[in-house]
């Protein structure tokens, strides 16, 4: 076990192999966002308090729920890089921050869309749930400012990961927030007590899209690791061989 | 859509514009690097 992990954490062992596992992220994401879609839009009932306008559930809770995991995928990540100083583990922070901040403004953008007709407001700044989330936006954004104004790597890799860690006591605020506080935002419908809170018809095409997202997600985490660990890795003999003999 | 067509469709295109954004983002910063690294070395063994 060990041993393994030893090895993907190896730069170049990673970065062959994550060339490879991208395409088994890529072909099932697509699959089921397609059906997620299809379904969520044209098979699913539509509500009967919010009408069609619930089928913005189909995007905004994927995304979501993509915003604070990819938060503790950063954060976890940033940590074992501070404590067990493993390399790979802060190029997988520094990849993953992007690509959650721009699933938080999706989240926080599709909400906003979602709460107009709903609530009648754009956005209500005493909202715990609304406010949170955007703390989080502005989190990544901290994240990403820090690291890019630190030219040495290392420093910014232990400066940014200070940052990831205690930025991280936001994701439970976020996520608790509906039942903590008053909000204008509903309740949770799926991690609830007595099981979610949806028709399967509603339900099915939800999951799809969430197990979907995921495995896009990871596609586009690969990706954007690859392109840190060869930043990373610039100066070292396996990226000299591997670009001199026109590998990718 | 009942009436709320506008919000929901905006919703859906603005999750595939995001999308293919990151996806170009991340592609795009590939290509930077590799470049830059394949120039980096060319400099080298030119000046060897």
């Amino acid at each position: 076990m060990w041993k393994f992990i030893h090895k993907l954490a190896s730069p170049p062992h990673f970065y062959g192999l994550a060339a490879s596992m991208i395409p088994w992220f890529v072909v099932p994401g697509l699959f089921l966002v397609a059906y997620g879609a299809y379904a969520g839009l044209f098979v699913a009932p539509m509500d009967y308090q919010q009408g069609d306008a619930f089928r913005i559930i189909y995007v905004h809770v994927p995304s979501a729920y993509l915003s604070m995991m990819t938060y503790m995928i950063m954060a976890t990540s940033a940590g074992i890089g501070l404590i067990w100083r493993i390399k790979l583990a802060h190029a997988v922070a520094a990849a993953a921050a992007p690509i959650g901040a721009w699933f938080t403004f999706l989240a926080l953008a599709t909400g906003s869309i979602w709460g107009k007709p709903m609530w009648g407001t754009w956005w209500e700044w005493g909202d715990p749930r609304l406010t949170s989330e955007l703390i989080m936006l502005f989190l990544y954004f901290g994240y990403m400012a820090l690291r890019g104004a630190i030219d040495d790597t290392a420093k910014a890799d232990k400066s940014s990961a200070v940052l990831a860690l205690v930025g991280a006591v936001n994701v439970p605020i976020i996520h608790f927030s509906v039942e903590w506080w008053s909000s204008l935002h509903q309740g949770p419908t799926l991690v609830r007590k007595g099981g979610p809170a949806m028709d399967t018809a509603m339900l099915y095409p939800l999951l799809a899209m969430i197990l979907g997202f995921t495995f896009l997600f990871g596609a586009l985490l690969l990706r954007r690791v690859r392109a840190e660990v060869l930043y990373r890795e610039r100066r070292t003999r396996w990226v000299r061989e591997m670009i001199l003999s026109k590998g990718t | 859509m009942g009436g709320y067509g506008a919000y929901v469709w905006t919703c859906f295109a603005m999750t595939v514009v995001v999308f293919v954004i990151c996806e170009w983002r991340a592609r795009l910063r590939q290509r930077r690097v590799y470049r830059d690294i394949e120039v980096r070395i060319k400099a080298l063994g030119d000046t060897q």
